[in-house]
């Protein structure tokens, strides 16, 4: 991943800062610029979600990309937060604890590096309620 | 003017290694290094955890601690000797995973096992002439040991953070003053680039901790004119579990008064946090009108000392973020292979 654009997701991986439309109260993660209910009538504002939420479904990674090598067999979910949407995320717990409908909290990780000598990516992942 | 702790934090990762563990694998005697030590197993940092990550989650536990608005903060100092960054401010990455930044001066310290309390003296400057509101003061390690070597058996992961204010009706600990002694004696570094640090040995124990310490905190008892009996607690830095009670005997401290502080049996030398931990263990349970006396020690070459009086304050917001009892009741074991990959010390 490039520096810039990691850089641009910092407040959404830190803080999962998305938006939130004032009209029909529907909650985006990651953030929109505009709701696709309201359209022109819509009125976006932002949101920090609390970061609380459910296991939809979970798969348990092997075979991993580069970067992520040492860390396998570990679980990456689906999160449904309370406010309702849907993300992506590492759940730090052990591959036979994580369970579709688990309860999960936020917690401050290492997403990954740019190798020895590149950026380090930080943000959020989920461990269990 | 008054100057205190407003809140406090901290973190300690969830896994752990038992000191004869380490010892079975270096064909050490079990017996003679945990004896010797007194340190029965010490925290390990999981994977994608750092001293950034360390530094988030203490700072995140003082904040809803103390129900802070993290935009009050005009000053960040994370003390580390394991910082992830050559070059590269952890307190930035704080800063901004608090909601701190960016209206704010942000700097990291270095010096080894004291840069923490370096940090709450630099805030206390701050806040004292009036130039911040609040300032937070970090002190986090993932402590590096070399395989094999003696820093292994006790170089553990763990954070500690404190927000210092002057508003006397926030503060939950008054600091009724500090004191500092620093020498250069060569006795631990780390040269640039080099993956683990040095340790002179020689130095250690009398003319390194126990000088320091003693002189830091006999600076600060002539000159606040206090006793050792003047103290309901007591906490000085733990590299193991037998200088923190011999430095203590020999200024006048009972057991009764250091025991609630001392930290590194259950979890190890969090360097940067050892002694902020141990204030923080101490927080947990001491009553309105309690004196505390905190002594850090790092390098080799330097101490701070610090008199506390606690506030009626601290009992309305202690439950508002996980104990060090808390931190300590969730733990796994894991093996030295395990350890070892968590660490990095398996390079591909």
């Amino acid at each position: 991943m490039s520096v810039p654009r990691f850089w641009r997701h910092i407040s959404s991986r830190y803080n999962l800062i998305g938006t939130r439309c004032n009209t029909c109260g529907e909650y985006y993660f990651p953030p929109r610029t505009m709701c696709p209910n309201c359209r022109r009538d819509g009125s976006i504002e932002e949101y920090q979600f609390k970061g609380y939420g459910e296991v939809v479904t979970y798969t348990i990674i092997h075979t991993a990309s580069e970067g992520f090598d040492m860390q396998t067999p570990y679980p990456l979910a689906i999160i449904q937060l309370d406010e309702d949407p849907r993300m992506t995320g590492q759940v730090v717990c052990d591959n036979d604890e994580i369970a579709i409908g688990m309860r999960v909290k936020p917690i401050f990780r290492k997403l990954g590096e740019d190798g020895a000598a590149g950026i380090i990516y930080y943000g959020t992942k989920f461990i269990p309620a | 003017m008054t100057v205190g702790i407003v809140s406090y934090g901290a973190y300690i990762p969830r896994y752990r290694i038992k000191v004869s563990e380490i010892a079975k694998v270096w064909g050490a005697d079990v017996q003679s290094i945990t004896g010797g030590l007194r340190v029965q197993e010490k925290s390990v940092p999981d994977l994608d955890e750092d001293t950034a990550t360390i530094a988030v989650e203490s700072a995140r536990n003082a904040i809803n601690r103390g129900g802070i608005d993290p935009s009050r903060i005009g000053a960040i100092y994370t003390g580390s000797e394991s910082h992830p960054y050559a070059v590269k401010p952890t307190g930035t990455i704080v800063a901004d995973a608090i909601g701190a930044a960016p209206n704010l001066t942000v700097a990291d310290f270095e010096f080894a096992c004291k840069a923490g309390t370096a940090g709450i003296q630099t805030c206390m400057g701050l806040v004292e002439s009036g130039r911040i509101d609040l300032g937070l003061a970090i002190g986090a390690d993932v402590a590096q040991g070399a395989p094999g070597d003696a820093l292994e058996y006790t170089a553990a992961a763990g954070g500690a953070a404190y927000i210092i204010g002057r508003d006397p009706d926030q503060l939950v600990a008054e600091i009724e003053g500090t004191f500092s002694f620093t020498t250069d004696t060569p006795d631990f570094w780390r040269r640039e680039g080099m993956p683990y640090p040095e340790h002179g040995g020689r130095f250690t124990g009398e003319p390194a901790y126990f000088k320091h310490i003693t002189s830091a905190a006999r600076g600060l008892l002539t000159e606040l004119n206090t006793t050792p009996a003047d103290y309901d607690y007591a906490v000085f830095h733990q590299p193991n579990g037998k200088f923190p009670r011999r430095v203590a005997a020999s200024l006048g401290f009972t057991s009764e008064q250091i025991d609630p502080g001392i930290v590194v049996t259950t979890f190890g030398n969090t360097y940067s946090a050892s002694c902020m931990i141990g204030l923080a263990a101490i927080l947990d349970i001491a009553a309105a009108g309690d004196r505390i006396f905190m002594t850090s020690f790092g390098s080799g070459a330097g101490s701070d000392a610090f008199s506390f009086r606690v506030t009626d304050r601290l009992d309305g917001i202690r439950s508002g973020a996980p104990s060090i009892s808390d931190l300590l009741a969730e733990k796994e074991y894991v093996d030295y292979a395990t350890y070892a990959r968590h660490k990095g010390k398996i390079r591909l």
